[in-house]
């Protein structure tokens, strides 16, 4: 049965308090390696939030009509990924023919972004939760605009960290590694607001 | 029964998955005949779009020099699109001057073919071709410089001196990619059916490292070329050449072509920087060519040689060398063009002394 969960509280909830990046560490390889500059953050928090929504609401639909009445849960991580996958597929193909400019901004990440573990993450969490429709597509979104969001943030301040005086062994990985851990530390407060997982 | 219904399923999601794929592949992803026109119709291609320019040019058997292969991490695919295509992808700007977004420049690995193109590449692209050769002959020219003979059949190759050719290393090791590498052409243009390469063993460097300790005589192997502008020029003037390394290569061939046609009315000076007396090389070979063409100088250099080292030749940077024979022996009347091959710093420092000496027609082959 689904939690009793006001899909606004998770709305806020899988934007601030479980944010999937800061607070569950999910799609980490990405966050780090695209946040240097902030129209690719803007365009890559984009796209991840697109997919999310949308594989995570086939996978809903794929869980509970083909998974659970054939009993193939143990199966869920195999298709999880091939719907995915697929799903990324078409959508880069269908944007770049019918909108160039959407293509533009999103487009050219969707490649990168099959591969993210958030989008499987809240994929296994909306499994292991038991969200219904509603509160699956809540939490999906919610999660892409959550990490959206740390991805705009740590790219704004890297542009302020690239004019600090940082130690020269910590330039680079080091230095944004430890901006991250600060970042997490401050969406840890918000955790005793709300609590959904 | 109930065993099956688990890969029954499971199929049936991946083939439903692939087929939405590949429907839309044929519709969505078909942007039909699209016609390439490259240098304002020099060539003509009529072509399947939906793919990308690089991959289409090279399946028609137009070669733009890439790198990676493709996947737009190396940014030598450069060409001119005069068509709109858009606007500068994210994964291009990283290898594009201000100055070549100006001028159309794009990354033919990142554009898709969907309407008609007109492009314009050097001409000497048309010339580039795949050759199937097999390595003839590897001869270790000091200890970390071989040369590489491959003998490409019965196919010709056309070139000018000065050219370089791309090397396609395949996966060995650890290296489980096919990697391309430019090495300038070491022998002359009248042997058509053979290419010899001069390769300098750089630490952990995939082609070099394959070339020295995994390439046996007999392998096969690609090539793709020839590319590039470095030659010799037209006129009659001085030709002040400087290389080191395995910078030697391209001036091989040069000078062999020039004595072979006859040229040897031209005064050339060949300055070869070396550290000791290890790393010099074809000391015989460019003497030889002194004795046959007398306005031929070779001036070898070495600028770390030990007291006791059995040498009488020049001692000192190439540098040093070099702005001494321009005060002194190279007669500063005649009109002197620079050519210089090698690494960039050596480029760039003999550039200064060139451009000191009152030079300042320079052509260079940077090794980068």
């Amino acid at each position: 049965m689904a939690p009793d969960i006001n899909p606004l509280v998770l709305l806020f909830a899988s934007i601030f308090t479980s944010n999937i990046l800061l607070a569950n560490f999910l799609g980490m390889c990405s966050f780090i390696s695209i946040s240097k500059d902030m129209d690719s953050a803007n365009g890559l928090g984009m796209s991840v939030t697109a997919v999310l929504t949308i594989t995570t609401a086939i996978n809903w639909v794929v869980y509970r009509f083909i998974l659970i009445p054939f009993d193939l849960l143990y199966l869920r991580f195999i298709v999880f990924i091939i719907i995915i996958a697929a799903t990324v597929q078409v959508l880069e193909m269908v944007i770049d023919r019918f909108s160039p400019a959407l293509y533009m901004a999103l487009g050219i990440f969707l490649p990168l972004i099959t591969v993210n573990c958030a989008i499987l993450g809240v994929a296994l969490f909306m499994e292991i939760r038991g969200y219904s429709f509603i509160q699956t597509l809540v939490f999906a979104f919610g999660s892409g605009l959550g990490w959206w969001l740390a991805i705009v943030a740590l790219a704004a301040i890297q542009k302020k960290v690239l004019k600090a005086p940082v130690p020269e062994g910590l330039k680079g990985a080091g230095i944004t590694l430890i901006t991250i851990g600060f970042m997490a530390m401050a969406f840890i407060g918000f955790s005793g607001m709300l609590i959904v997982q | 029964m109930e065993f099956l219904i688990a890969p029954i399923i499971v199929a049936l999601l991946a083939s439903i998955l692939a087929l939405i794929i590949s429907i839309l592949d044929k519709h969505v992803n078909n942007y039909g005949d699209v016609e390439i026109n490259i240098n304002k119709g020099k060539k003509v291609l009529n072509v399947k779009g939906g793919d990308k320019l690089l991959t289409t040019l090279s399946s028609e058997g137009v070669f733009i020099p890439s790198a990676c292969g493709g996947r737009g991490t190396c940014g030598s695919c450069k060409c001119e699109i005069s068509t709109d295509v858009g606007p500068i992808l994210p994964t291009e700007k990283p290898y594009l001057s201000t100055e070549e977004i100006n001028k159309n420049i794009r990354l033919a690995c990142q554009i898709k073919v969907k309407k008609p193109l007109d492009i314009y590449i050097p001409e000497e692209l048309f010339n580039a071709k795949e050759f199937s050769g097999i390595v003839e002959e590897i001869n270790d020219l000091t200890y970390d410089i071989k040369e590489v003979i491959v003998s490409i059949g019965d196919e010709s190759i056309d070139f000018v001196s000065g050219r370089y050719i791309q090397l396609v290393v395949p996966p060995y090791g650890k290296i489980k990619e096919y990697t391309q590498r430019a090495y300038s052409i070491s022998s002359k243009p009248s042997e058509k059916n053979k290419v010899a390469m001069l390769i300098r063993l750089i630490p952990d460097g995939i082609a070099t490292t394959w070339v020295h300790n995994y390439m046996k005589v007999g392998e096969k192997l690609k090539l793709i070329g020839p590319f590039g502008e470095f030659e010799k020029s037209d006129c009659n003037s001085t030709m002040v050449c400087i290389a080191g390394g395995s910078g030697m290569a391209p001036f091989k061939s040069m000078f062999h072509d020039m004595l072979e046609k006859g040229e040897i009315d031209r005064e050339v000076w060949y300055f070869f920087g070396a550290r000791t007396t290890k790393d010099l090389f074809l000391l015989k070979e460019f003497q030889e060519i002194e004795k046959k063409w007398p306005n031929f100088h070779f001036i070898p250099a070495l600028s770390d040689s030990s007291p006791d080292e059995d040498w009488d030749g020049e001692k000192g940077l190439i540098t040093d060398v070099l702005d001494k024979y321009l005060k002194t022996e190279i007669d500063p009347s005649k009109h002197r063009e620079g050519f210089l091959c090698g690494s960039p710093g050596m480029i760039g420092a003999c550039n200064n002394i060139l451009n000191h000496n009152g030079i300042k027609d320079i052509f260079y082959d940077n090794f980068s």
